[in-house]
């Protein structure tokens, strides 16, 4: 076959180079001409930066009340206004972040590792072991979550880390019935039987061979998980069961200011609000990107 | 079909008593004892021992555990010492009053999000779909109470549409024929649900145009617009069935959230209330409804939906 005299040089002979690709270029090249995954991307880059190094160059005094500069509007030393205690907003925004972005991420990841283990094991095994597993999940799941909550409050002192465990109990129902129906039809494999074949034992199979294999569920569920941990963590301090004042995050900052809506005070509500949804949207939008990339790598295969 | 019923019956039955046990194991675990926060610090050793005698909390925790189920079997929820009631007649007044917020907003979130997803799957990344999917996530990425907060300052507050203000002591037929103010709480609720909603009917309904029985039915050259009838929205009903089903637990927490927003005398409210007083025998007796509502919701999903889908052979 003659090839035609290239007219570009940087093009090499016999054409473009088509890539093949691996799996996780063809995931990646699909997620990033998904637009709203890009945004989502940029706008979680935007937040996390903010709520990290904004205190490095916007200081603000989070810890000893002003009461000589309570509920004051917009404006002057501090752009976003004080709220009933005389905080500064923009700097308080920036400190909530801090902890809600740490709950969300934590939760988001403890959880979906304990349900990706859970339902492995439970779907590897099957039988009776998975009919009792299961039955777990199903309680945990008909147990009210803010039941569970005001429970483990009036024992223990409220703190990040309670805060953290607490919403991964809530929250690993989820992924672990994702991951068990998966690992149900994964199991079936040729090469889960050859490893089987092979004398590999059961924990070889599950760690090396299913869990990997399920990390399109895995990735898609941590964003949705943590988007959902942050809505949860909000709605639990408006309920009054979240963490104490010296530890401001965007859910406690918003419920906070609900009081004062009726006064105009529309500075303490609207900011901590617009902070939420907007990472809520962006996590969302990454996990519907990566949904869709990973169903192109199952269509493609 | 039968071993299948009864299967899943066998089931709820296990789950049931687990949320039960989990609940009560709980509340038994709380620090303090019950009779100190009835009859208060000044009693007598005599009379603690005296009132947990008479309500048989020094007897085994097996065995007490035992005599709830037996009180739960006989429809006895507890007993609320702070009330002086029995759980179950405090909830007898509420629960009409929570079916119907939660019966009106179920039905209005259904209206909604059922015609509109189904519009998003046929009009698949159009105008409406992109502009429904823009509605739906914001809406999704709310905490649910903020949604309330955003009507009430918008037809409340700034323009005086509704009370934001539920009267106390009107029965709910009372409520249904004066629907002024339950109006801000019911639209709460159902925009809340419609998120989840038309998420789910958009994606169901896609997925029922990819079935081969539409290419068929478009093949043999019957109009769009029967198609889209007879066999697009038709099947798509079916996915509701599963969808309500399964929505009963974010349906009874947005309830929750929506009566302690508004103040609408409720079951939620009653729980939220009960939580800020300690009292737990109102807690357990709800938490315990609300599982077994949940189990049972679950259970009419999994059946219904097999009897509804000739596909579905157990």
């Amino acid at each position: 076959m003659e090839s035609a005299p290239s007219q570009d040089p940087a093009l090499p002979e016999g054409g473009e180079v088509v890539s093949t690709g691996s799996a996780w270029r063809l995931i990646l090249r699909t997620f990033a001409q998904n637009k709203l995954a890009i945004v989502g991307v940029v706008i979680v880059v935007l937040v996390v930066t903010f709520s990290f190094l904004g205190p490095v160059f916007y200081h603000t005094d989070q810890f000893n009340p002003n009461l000589s500069a309570v509920n004051l509007p917009p404006g002057g030393s501090s752009p976003l206004g004080t709220d009933q205690s005389g905080f500064d907003i923009l700097g308080r925004i920036m400190e909530g972040g801090r902890s809600t972005l740490e709950v969300g991420l934590a939760v988001g990841v403890i959880s979906t590792v304990v349900g990706l283990v859970y339902g492995a094991i439970s779907g590897f095994f099957g039988k009776w072991l998975d009919i009792v597993m299961m039955r777990f999940v199903d309680i945990g799941l008909a147990v009210p979550v803010v039941f569970l909550f005001i429970f483990m409050s009036r024992i223990y002192k409220p703190s990040l880390g309670l805060l953290i465990v607490l919403l991964a109990l809530v929250s690993w129902q989820i992924p672990a019935r994702l991951v068990r129906g998966e690992t149900l039809s994964l199991r079936t494999r040729e090469y889960v039987q050859a490893v089987r074949v092979m004398g590999g034992k059961s924990s070889r199979i599950i760690f090396r061979h299913i869990i990997p294999n399920t990390i399109g569920t895995i990735v898609v569920t941590v964003t949705f998980q943590i988007a959902n941990s942050i809505l949860t963590l909000a709605v639990l301090q408006f309920l009054g069961f979240g963490l104490p004042p010296t530890q401001p995050n965007w859910g406690s900052m918003l419920s906070d200011g609900t009081t004062f809506l009726q006064d105009g005070f529309w500075w303490q509500v609207y900011p901590a609000l617009g902070f939420i949804v907007l990472t809520v949207v962006a996590f969302n939008f990454i996990g519907d990107a990566l949904q869709d990339s990973f169903d192109v790598r199952l269509q493609e295969r | 079909m039968t071993g299948f019923i009864v299967r899943r019956l066998g089931q709820a039955v296990v789950v049931t008593l687990g949320v039960t046990a989990i609940t009560f194991l709980l509340l038994h675990l709380l620090p303090g004892s019950l009779a100190r926060e009835i009859i208060g610090n000044r009693a007598t050793a005599q009379e603690i021992a005296a009132f947990n005698h008479q309500w048989g909390l020094n007897s085994p925790l097996w065995y007490q555990y035992w005599k709830f189920l037996v009180e739960l079997l006989h429809g006895n929820l507890g007993y609320s010492f702070s009330k002086n009631r029995t759980t179950d007649s405090l909830l007898a007044s509420e629960l009409p009053r929570d079916l119907l917020l939660g019966g009106l907003s179920l039905v209005l979130s259904l209206i909604i999000a059922v015609p509109v997803g189904i519009a998003q799957a046929v009009k698949r990344n159009g105008l409406v779909d992109y502009a429904g999917t823009g509605v739906s996530f914001f809406l999704y990425s709310m905490p649910q109470f903020s949604v309330a907060l955003l009507l009430v300052q918008l037809l409340a507050i700034t323009y005086h549409v509704f009370p934001a203000i539920v009267p106390q002591n009107e029965s709910a037929i009372y409520l249904l024929t004066h629907p002024r103010p339950i109006v801000l709480p019911v639209l709460s609720l159902a925009l809340v649900s419609y998120a989840a909603f038309s998420r789910f009917m958009r994606s169901s309904a896609i997925d029922t145009l990819a079935q081969d029985y539409m290419r068929t039915a478009r093949a043999k050259g019957l109009p769009e617009r029967l198609v889209l009838w007879r066999h697009l929205v038709r099947n798509s009903l079916l996915a509701v069935v599963t969808l309500v089903g399964l929505s009963i637990p974010t349906i009874l927490t947005g309830t929750l959230i929506i009566e302690a927003v508004f103040n609408y005398p409720g079951a939620g409210l009653e729980y939220y209330n009960a939580t800020l007083s300690n009292d737990y025998q109102v807690m357990l007796g709800i938490t315990v409804l609300v599982g077994m509502v949940t189990v049972v919701g679950n259970l009419l999903a999994d059946i219904g939906y097999a009897l509804l889908d000739p596909r579905i052979r157990y």
